[in-house]
């Protein structure tokens, strides 16, 4: 059935939110919150993805969703006080949870004795009660049918011949919103009977309560169905009313006296008669608050939300991109047309530029994300690793809020868990070494996001020992990735890290391994755009910091010519540009020169060259040299022949559209219809290195 | 014209659910998030039965029927409690706030409609 299998999806998107509601709720306890509706909402959680599963059959989770929901209850109910150890149980248990709900949704069969320990740890906190043990409907795992009749075994096979019913409604059936009539058409369907109405306690019309309830019946029914079917029909008003059901052919009992509606205590009453009168008044303590004030602030601050398909965002965006081009072509037209930069058709275009600005401004804010789905998966990460590694670690994270593009957050989420283990499994000593060197025991792993000129900046940072820079050294020259005799800077050091083969499996274990290195860490940083960088120092311990675009749809480039050929550099790359002249650049070995900036030297890197545009080195003198920021803050000044101007440029993935070149990072569509190159300076820079200096020390040449 | 019927539930799977059970047996569904909504959508509709969910944000099941039963032109529509626990305190619980009934999650179509019919005058 097609609606069931779109549920599913539904229930399993479902189940994505709340897993993450309970891991940030259990985590808010954790940390000292015992706001009741934050454990509520942990109950919640859980209590839904149970209620979900039992829809879908999936015993596995019905059942430990119920376990983990018994021990919730007992804390909601203030039975269990949710002490630390309690809370890390249950945060286990809802990684649990989370593997559980992930299984079922790929149609795995889940390794029980995985969720063994937990469950009995879970027992351990919340012994099941003996009502539970009964095998309650929804806690027995054969399909959704569920008899709605809690007497339904009380009734044997019964005589085939009929029953008489009688039935005295009360004044609380009918309030309740029961409705006689209805009791009595159900009853029909069961097979022919005649129906007496007793009236004779109906009062006089001043005596006479509107809501009261004076009538009942008695109802002959021959049917072949048991009592309990009949019984079934009166569940809902068993307590709220006076119902006797004996087989036709007994001795007719006298029907229930008419009650006085208030106060009719029948003398044929089933013994659950005096508990619904009990509970007829409402509990005081349980009373939930209704309706008040600050409930409609709530309402008022409770963002309204609404979900998307993504290929519809995904559409817009792409139209908007068009737009933005449209826009740029029509902007170029008029200045052919030799409009004056007054006239009202250029007046008129600088408006629709502004607009057109902030369509697509608002159009890529809706693919914004905040990075907390990032972040928030990497709790776990870090308790499932200081496990496995032995060691205590906190986990501080800060700016979840921080905006960015989906597509990045996605992309981010392997890089990160990557950084996050090495952190604890490289970057953090044992407890001892840390005790020893007068450290806390309890190691720190710091996530930081940030908004910084126009990118996010990610910072992994921890407080342990730092990178161990000989060691690294000796390493690389181990795996033939550095002369022994290479003079190289700390900072150098550090980034050997990032070559591709350094880490091998000898020195990753099994944490930070799964075959990937701070290669494969940086070129996925480098294919969304961004850079990496390491800070570290001995004893203190080290961090890393990713600068990433906020969008990978649009880009704020200088347009440039090169040999001919028009690029693109993205404007966050450049620091200043310069007018070479012939007394400050300077040759040295074969082809490399160096141009002086103020008092420093700074590489020229010939942008036509590294790019195979042409062979001889241009002349410095008829070109502009930009002076462009690498990753790790290295500068080089780029040549190029030419500025056109800077503008905003939709970028068109050139990999998708074409293939890989190394030094480009994309290509866009300019003003005048022809496509142009957006350069990767990182990947041009590093590029002129490795051809000029140590051909050993050579970088990825990604883009 | 066919009959309304109001579900009141903050999962979606659930909501989902009802609708989808509900609408092939015929009946037009309204659907609120949580209790606190339902009353909202209560001012502006006249159903013919309502089904709760016990377990809600900002307003509960119970706090819901109290509500429904307190006033209003909607005082005596028939309300079915949607609850996992088959747990006779619950029931009771249920009961005294005012539902005319139950059905038990999860929930077979049949019954659920079954269960409505035997409410919707």
């Amino acid at each position: 059935m097609d609606t069931m299998a779109a549920i599913k999806q539904t229930f399993f998107q479902e189940c994505e939110d709340q897993l993450v509601e309970l891991e940030t709720g259990l985590l808010a306890i954790e940390k000292g919150d015992h706001d009741p509706e934050t454990v509520n909402a942990v109950f919640r959680a859980v209590h839904s993805i149970k209620g979900g599963a039992g829809a879908f059959n999936l015993g596995d989770l019905v059942h430990f969703a119920h376990i983990f929901e018994s021990a919730m209850e007992l804390v909601r109910t203030g039975k269990l006080m949710p002490t630390v150890p309690v809370v890390k149980t249950m945060l286990r248990a809802a990684d649990v949870l989370a593997d559980l709900v992930r299984e079922a949704r790929d149609g795995k069969r889940y390794d029980p004795s995985r969720s063994a320990v937990i469950t009995a740890e879970l027992t351990a906190l919340a012994p099941p009660p003996a009502v539970e043990a009964e095998p309650f409907a929804d806690f027995d795992f054969t399909p959704v049918m569920v008899d709605l009749s809690d007497f339904a075994d009380l009734g044997g096979p019964a005589a085939p011949t009929g029953f008489r019913i009688g039935f005295t409604p009360r004044a609380d059936l009918y309030a309740k919103g029961n409705e006689t009539a209805i009791l009595l058409r159900e009853v029909e369907r069961l097979g022919a009977t005649v129906v007496t109405c007793d009236t004779s306690a109906v009062p006089l019309i001043d005596a006479l309560d509107p809501e009261g309830a004076y009538l009942s019946w008695t109802v002959e029914l021959d049917t072949d169905r048991d009592e309990a079917a009949v019984r079934e029909i009166f569940d809902f008003v068993e307590w709220d009313s006076t119902l006797t059901i004996e087989p036709l052919g007994a001795p007719a009992a006298h029907p229930a006296t008419p009650p006085d509606a208030e106060d009719g205590d029948p003398p044929v009453a089933p013994p659950t008669v005096a508990s619904s009168r009990e509970s007829g008044t409402p509990v005081p303590e349980a009373a939930p608050t209704p309706a008040a004030g600050s409930d409609k602030a709530t309402v008022a601050t409770a963002q309204a939300t609404i979900r998307v398909d993504l290929d519809r965002v995904d559409r817009l965006i792409d139209l908007v991109g068009e737009l933005v081009i449209n826009q740029a072509m029509l902007a170029e037209r008029v200045t052919e047309a030799g409009l004056a930069r007054v006239s009202a058709v250029a007046t008129g275009l600088d408006e629709l530029e502004q607009l057109t600005r902030e369509i697509q401004d608002s159009v890529m804010a809706i693919r914004a994300q905040p990075v907390k789905s990032v972040f928030q998966r990497m709790p776990r990460l870090v308790r499932e690793v200081a496990a496995q590694v032995g060691k205590s670690v906190r986990l501080v994270t800060e700016g979840e809020a921080t905006e960015v593009d989906k597509t990045v957050i996605e992309r981010l989420s392997d890089p990160l868990t990557h950084m996050i283990r090495n952190a604890i499994d490289h970057g953090l000593e044992s407890p001892e070494a840390r005790l020893a060197s007068g450290k806390a025991e309890e190691g720190l792993v710091r996530l930081t996001a940030l908004h910084r000129s126009g990118r996010i900046v990610i910072e992994v940072a921890d407080d342990g020992a730092g990178i161990n820079r000989p060691r690294v050294r000796q390493i690389a020259v181990d795996r033939g990735l550095l002369s022994p005799d290479a003079k190289l800077s700390d900072e150098e050091i550090d980034n050997l890290i990032f070559l591709p083969g350094f880490s091998t499996a000898k020195m990753v274990s099994d944490i930070s391994g799964r075959g990937v290195g701070m290669d494969v860490v940086k070129r996925s940083i480098q294919a969304l755009g961004g850079r990496i960088t390491i800070a570290s120092r001995p004893g203190q311990g080290s961090s890393f910091t990713m600068s990433l675009p906020l969008t990978l749809a649009v880009l704020d480039g200088m347009v440039v010519t090169v040999a001919g050929q028009t690029l693109v550099i993205p404007l966050t790359a450049i620091v200043e540009t310069l007018l070479p002249r012939a007394s400050t650049v300077h040759s040295f070995g074969g082809s490399a020169r160096v141009i002086g900036v103020r008092d420093s030297f700074i590489p020229l890197v010939d942008v036509g060259q590294v790019l195979e545009y042409r062979h001889e080195a241009a002349d410095p003198k008829s070109g502009i040299a930009l002076l462009v920021e690498a990753e790790g803050g290295t500068r080089s000044a780029l040549l190029v022949d030419a500025i056109q101007g800077q503008r905003q440029v939709v970028i068109k993935s050139l990999e998708a559209n074409y293939g890989r070149v190394p030094g480009i990072a994309a290509a866009t569509i300019l003003g005048d219809g022809r496509v142009a190159l957006i350069l990767d300076v990182d990947a041009v820079v590093s590029g002129s290195r490795t051809d000029q200096t140590t051909p050993d020390f050579s970088f990825a040449l990604a883009g | 014209m066919s009959k309304v019927v109001l579900t009141v539930d903050d999962s979606r799977t659930m909501r989902d659910m009802l609708k989808a059970a509900l609408s092939s047996a015929g009946y037009s569904v309204v659907q609120a998030e949580d209790g606190m909504h339902g009353l909202e959508v209560l001012a502006g509709v006249r159903p013919d039965v309502i089904i709760t969910d016990i377990n809600m944000p900002r307003l509960d099941g119970f706090g819901f029927i109290e509500g429904v039963r307190k006033e209003g032109p909607n005082r005596a529509v028939p309300i079915l409690v949607l609850s996992t626990e088959s747990h006779i305190e619950k029931k009771n619980r249920a009961r005294s706030a005012g539902a005319t009934g139950w059905i038990i999650k999860p929930f077979d179509p049949v019954k659920l409609v079954d269960a409505v019919r035997r409410v919707a005058a």
